[in-house]
């Protein structure tokens, strides 16, 4: 079976949930890949929010909040701002390519704007194949972890 | 009525844990008349077969303290859990992998490779001499024990009772478990941290805190830290906002940032990812090139921020084969 990307995206509720909802009802086609977590802001997305769904089992994570400067709570997206690429460094030192993690701004007006957004990290994630980390290998060995030791 | 077992044990550990224990000063003979201890291979001669003879569940209480990061330690862990009542994951390398834990940053074998042959204090010949696990003498067959290829914390290879953090655990925590359990009183739930508190590093310390808005980190060694300040408002990388409270802010009274050795605090799967969430918040920039210029001076994030809960973290280990090159 080829590879379809698995994909979360935590959506803003303000802005690009919105979005995502106007996408849908413009019946603007976009990737049916992303699984979308809708969230009150941006800046709630937790960072261990995006580990764990690597862990369990997502290609990639979007994260889409309202552009800089429209923020409902002001000064949300600014913490994701400076969340993401923090964490982008972290993805890299796990040796998880931090292309896996995007940040995107999407208004509620911008329906074509998600669905390109969505298409386009769709098809990266393709590109990129699917995640494999560690302890997902060692879970489907089935071996004790001591049969690895050299 | 006989007086209740009590066994301790060192895995992958560098001792300290048991050094706590017997920080309790003359309180120790308090806990020699309490109990009976019959197993403690760092104070007393016991071997492992006395404990593969013991009925199961007769050891009432087990403090169990280092990581799992040779077939020893895990073939141990699982008698230990066998033969005792109560398993308590005692210090951080127990409960979260500790410093052992940071051997999931690399391999087992590039561990060997560089002890063995790569550092610059070794002197090899033909190739280097490496640890067989199975060697063949005139007497017979010798074995010694394998390293795991990941460094596990107990809770990732067997049911554990309650956990004890700290790096190590203070000597006045100890005392207030051994206390509690000597009184008889009905135990928390299973599962509990016990010896600690519930709030942050940061409620315990006593510095002043202001309004944080970072431009610049500092490594310790390149500032002189003022003694009243609170240490992440000067720049210094604290790990208090992550890390559970209970050892009373020692490290930063004696003017030193938290090293995060009580683990995260409750209700967090991830120390490092709470430390990034915590750090973004007070980064004072907002634009892309000027974060990334203030994210390049914290030196090593993952040895930092999971200095001891690398193990235990979301993501338990690099990934050595598909780590990204840039």
């Amino acid at each position: 079976m080829p590879f379809e990307p698995k994909i979360v995206g935590f959506l803003c509720n303000w802005c690009s949930y919105t979005g995502a909802d106007l996408a849908g009802v413009s019946r603007i086609p976009s990737a049916p890949n992303v699984r979308v977590v809708r969230t009150m802001c941006s800046g709630r997305v937790d960072p261990s929010f995006i580990l764990k769904a690597f862990l369990l089992g997502a290609d990639g994570v979007v994260v889409m909040g309202c552009h800089l400067g429209d923020c409902h709570y002001q000064e949300g997206n600014y913490k994701t701002i400076r969340r993401i690429p923090f964490l982008k460094r972290l993805l890299n030192g796990f040796g998880i390519d931090p292309r896996r993690l995007r940040l995107e701004w999407v208004s509620a007006s911008e329906g074509d704007r998600f669905a390109h957004v969505v298409n386009e990290f769709t098809e990266e994630i393709r590109a990129l194949g699917p995640l494999s980390l560690p302890i997902h290998r060692e879970a489907r060995t089935h071996q004790p972890e001591h049969a690895h030791a050299v | 009525m006989a007086k209740p077992k009590l066994a301790l044990y060192w895995a992958a550990s560098c001792g300290g844990c048991e050094i706590a224990v017997l920080d309790l000063h003359e309180k120790i003979l308090d806990v020699a008349g309490a109990f009976d201890i019959v197993f403690w291979p760092v104070a007393l001669d016991f071997k492992y077969d006395d404990v593969r003879h013991m009925e199961d569940g007769s050891i009432d209480l087990c403090l169990f303290n280092g990581a799992l990061r040779n077939s020893e330690n895990t073939e141990i862990a699982h008698l230990l859990r066998a033969k005792s009542k109560t398993l308590v994951a005692f210090g951080s390398c127990s409960m979260e992998g500790g410093i052992p834990g940071l051997g999931n940053l690399t391999t087992t074998q590039a561990i060997l490779d560089f002890v063995y042959r790569g550092s610059p204090s070794t002197v090899t010949t033909n190739g280097g001499v490496f640890p067989e696990t199975h060697t063949t003498m005139p007497e017979g067959d010798i074995e010694i024990p394998q390293m795991n290829g990941t460094v596990k914390a107990l809770d990732q290879e067997l049911d554990v009772d309650y956990y004890v953090p700290g790096c190590p655990p203070q000597p006045n925590q100890i005392w207030n478990v051994i206390e509690y359990i000597l009184s008889g009183k009905p135990l928390p739930p299973r599962g509990s941290v016990l010896g600690a508190g519930t709030k942050t590093c940061c409620d315990e310390c006593t510095r002043e805190r202001k309004e944080k808005k970072l431009k610049k980190f500092y490594r310790p060694y390149e500032i002189e830290p003022k003694p009243e300040e609170c240490l992440l408002d000067q720049g210094i990388l604290c790990m208090g906002p992550a890390t559970r409270d209970g050892c009373g802010a020692l490290c930063p009274k004696a003017n030193v940032p938290c090293r995060g050795c009580y683990g995260p605090p409750p209700n967090t799967m991830d120390q490092g990812a709470k430390m990034v969430s915590a750090l973004s918040s007070v980064i004072d920039a907002q634009d892309p090139e000027e974060i990334e210029r203030i994210l390049d001076q914290i030196a090593d994030p993952l040895g930092t921020f999971y200095r001891f809960s690398l193990a235990h973290s979301i993501l338990r280990r690099v990934d050595i084969h598909e780590k990204h090159q840039d």
